[in-house]
């Protein structure tokens, strides 16, 4: 079954703040990183330097995806993000100072400056990612398994982009989830774009829901970015795979605002003049002060909340102590005692 | 090594010892499980799994689609959850099918957490060749494994061990790769060796990992093996007593971690040392085992080490091409004769 979902008008007024404020907290986030990560590349742009050195990979525009499922989430349930991981994580509830510290490699970070930014792993609201395309989606079935086998009604989300649905970890992970009936609802995120390679030189089908009929499970896509309807339509997957009736398949259109990582130049993105139009943020408060929810003073009050966290775990971070270079090798192994 | 069972004379097959072992486990923890192709039913193609399915049922010996990826993921997931899963891989041949989840994710996990996240899982695998499979059926490739940090690697050569460490693979809270090869199972349609089938304790059997044992003490020349090819090693090392040469064997039990302390004491005493390996000769455990006792101290050898390995070769199909490279009986004699020219 294939539906495409056209936003309701219907949202509770409270709900539709709270996804305001998640997507303005992940968007201050990214925004606050892309600065720090730019501030000190230079001379020139060396991606190895700097307080956050490395790959980043930046969700600037995906933004309602990861609202509008992990809405109907808790704590209790697992989320397996991709190398683009931050929408996700900040909508999940992951400790955003701890985050942070990980991002700038600092001792008090997720993973003790072990992992980056592409391996961020919270096991307090079980959350994990993955660098490698697709290979999130496994996992997830495990802990679907986990839940199942324990008479929850906990459930996994796995997420990838749409440049990961022709993998076979993709495939193999929904037969399998359909096979045992576990609770995960698969989401893809398709912004259009495998780094340069666009979607119509990838994937032989138009819509990955599609791709959900090949192993009987429900297939929904959501157009237009919009994250009242991906509220809506993850509310019924996420419900039912709770209910014990299964997987299911959720691919969302959704927007790279940025380049694939820092330091892309995109000079293969011809619609690029044209994305800023496409900003999922304005577009909503638009929506939302159409509808009389939004006024000026809330707009601010939401910004303001929003940097006050986000500056404040970067904060955190750069007060934060680097690991011990002698400890270089530690937690390769578990240790005697440990957690 | 512990045992809290009495004495026993019992004797079982490799097979039945490590089934044993995880049927103890699955009884005192109901988070312990099995998953792979196979292993139901007909009980592990390999013999792995006999008899647990009639015990446990298939909501805890679990056949699977031939989908490595998908199903060795979900056993890394359900260990992140606490359980312990025990999952087959039919072949370590298959690795290339789902590496990613082994390496990249299986392995690296608690290490990118930071030690937060752990990954209680084993990994079960047939190893070995013999019996004309062919090169995509008969490599052991344990170096392979044993070269990507984050996993144990344990491969019993004998059934109280399979039994000892399959015990400890299943209660370390690390991923454990447990690789058994086809040819110490002792299973009754293959040509198997004479020590397949031995004394088995009865009760809760713990061999740690990361201790070699000795299989037979000897003072003039270390042989250092693993697997089966430890086998091929005690019957060498009876042919040379014959002689008047006196062989020492080390068996690995485990490449992860592995146990350079009992390579090196055993070469400080014989002063002679040669390595007999069914993985490829080059980039691996043998170069790995040599590195260890030179580095430590060259002088503790008398004559330049040999390795008696398979070559970088795909492994032929033809029974006389297999036998000519498998490091069997003629070859592992001419290596200690030549080492004590």
């Amino acid at each position: 079954m294939t539906t495409t979902v056209t936003p309701q008008q219907g949202l509770d007024p409270a709900v539709r703040l709270d996804l305001y404020r998640t997507m303005v907290l992940v968007r201050t986030y990214e925004m606050a990183i892309l600065r720090e990560y730019h501030a000190d590349k230079g001379p020139g742009f060396d991606i190895g330097k700097g307080l956050i050195p490395g790959e980043m990979h930046l969700a600037a525009g995906q933004e309602p995806v990861a609202a509008g499922v992990c809405a109907h989430l808790t704590g209790d349930d697992a989320v397996t993000a991709t190398h683009r991981p931050h929408h996700f994580a900040i909508a999940h509830g992951v400790d955003l100072e701890r985050m942070t510290a990980e991002i700038f490699g600092r001792e008090t970070g997720l993973g003790r400056g072990r992992g980056g930014h592409m391996h961020l792993f919270d096991p307090d609201v079980h959350f994990s990612c993955s660098g490698i395309i697709a290979e999130g989606y496994p996992p997830a079935l495990g802990q679907a398994f986990a839940f199942k086998r324990r008479g929850t009604d906990r459930i996994a989300v796995a997420v990838t982009g749409e440049g990961a649905s022709n993998q076979g970890a993709f495939h193999e992970s929904l037969n399998l989830a359909a096979l045992w009936d576990l609770p995960v609802v698969f989401v893809v995120e398709d912004n259009k774009w495998g780094i340069s390679v666009p979607r119509s030189a990838s994937t032989s089908v138009p819509s990955n829901a599609d791709r959900a009929a090949a192993y009987g499970i429900p297939g929904v896509r959501v157009e237009g970015n919009d994250v009242d309807a991906v509220h809506e339509a993850a509310g019924e997957l996420v419900a039912r795979a709770r209910r014990g009736e299964g997987p299911s398949l959720l691919e969302v259109e959704t927007l790279r605002l940025l380049g694939h990582f820092e330091g892309d130049a995109q000079g293969y993105r011809p619609e690029l003049a044209d994305v800023e139009g496409e900003d999922p943020i304005p577009r909503y408060e638009a929506r939302l002060t159409e509808a009389g929810l939004l006024d000026g003073a809330t707009r601010e009050q939401v910004a303001a909340e929003a940097t006050a966290r986000v500056e404040a775990a970067i904060a955190f971070a750069k007060d934060s102590p680097l690991p011990d270079p002698a400890q270089a090798t530690r937690y390769v192994f578990a240790e005697e005692g440990s957690r | 090594m512990t045992t809290t069972a009495a004495p026993t004379t019992r004797r079982l097959n490799t097979s039945k010892a490590m089934a044993e072992a995880i049927a103890q486990e699955m009884r005192a923890n109901p988070e312990v499980f099995y998953m792979g192709e196979d292993v139901g039913p007909y009980g592990g193609i390999f013999g792995s799994t006999t008899g647990l399915f009639e015990e446990f049922g298939p909501s805890r010996i679990i056949d699977t689609p031939i989908s490595e990826t998908a199903f060795v993921g979900l056993g890394i997931g359900a260990a992140v959850e606490g359980m312990r899963p025990i999952v087959e891989l039919m072949f370590a041949d298959f690795m290339g099918v789902c590496l990613d989840q082994i390496y990249n994710h299986m392995a690296k996990i608690h290490f990118e957490s930071g030690g937060n996240v752990k990954v209680p899982m084993v990994l079960t695998t047939a190893v070995g060749g013999g019996y004309s499979d062919g090169a995509q059926h008969s490599q052991t490739l344990w170096g392979t494994f044993a070269h990507l940090p984050g996993m144990k690697v344990v491969v019993p050569s004998n059934p109280a061990d399979a039994k000892g460490l399959m015990t400890s693979a299943i209660r370390d809270d690390s991923p454990v790769v447990y690789m058994f090869h086809k040819g110490v199972m002792g299973l009754p349609w293959m040509a198997k060796n004479r020590r397949s089938v031995d004394v088995v304790p009865e009760g809760e059997h713990v061999v740690p990992i990361g201790r070699a044992a000795v299989a037979r003490e000897g003072t003039d020349v270390t042989v250092v093996t693993l697997s089966l090819s430890v086998h091929h090693a005690l019957d060498v090392a009876d042919t040379l007593a014959e002689d008047g040469i006196s062989v020492e064997v080390i068996d690995l039990r485990s490449l992860v971690p592995l146990d350079r302390e009992a390579v090196l004491s055993s070469v400080a005493k014989t002063g002679r040392l040669v390595v007999v390996d069914e993985d490829y000769l080059s980039f691996g455990l043998s170069g790995e085992i040599v590195a260890s006792v030179v580095e430590t101290d060259p002088s503790l050898l008398r004559a330049a080490p040999k390795r008696v390995a398979m070559p970088d070769s795909p492994i032929p199909y033809a029974h006389v091409l297999e036998y000519a490279v498998l490091p069997l009986h003629d070859r592992i004699e001419a290596g200690i004769r030549e080492v004590l020219a």
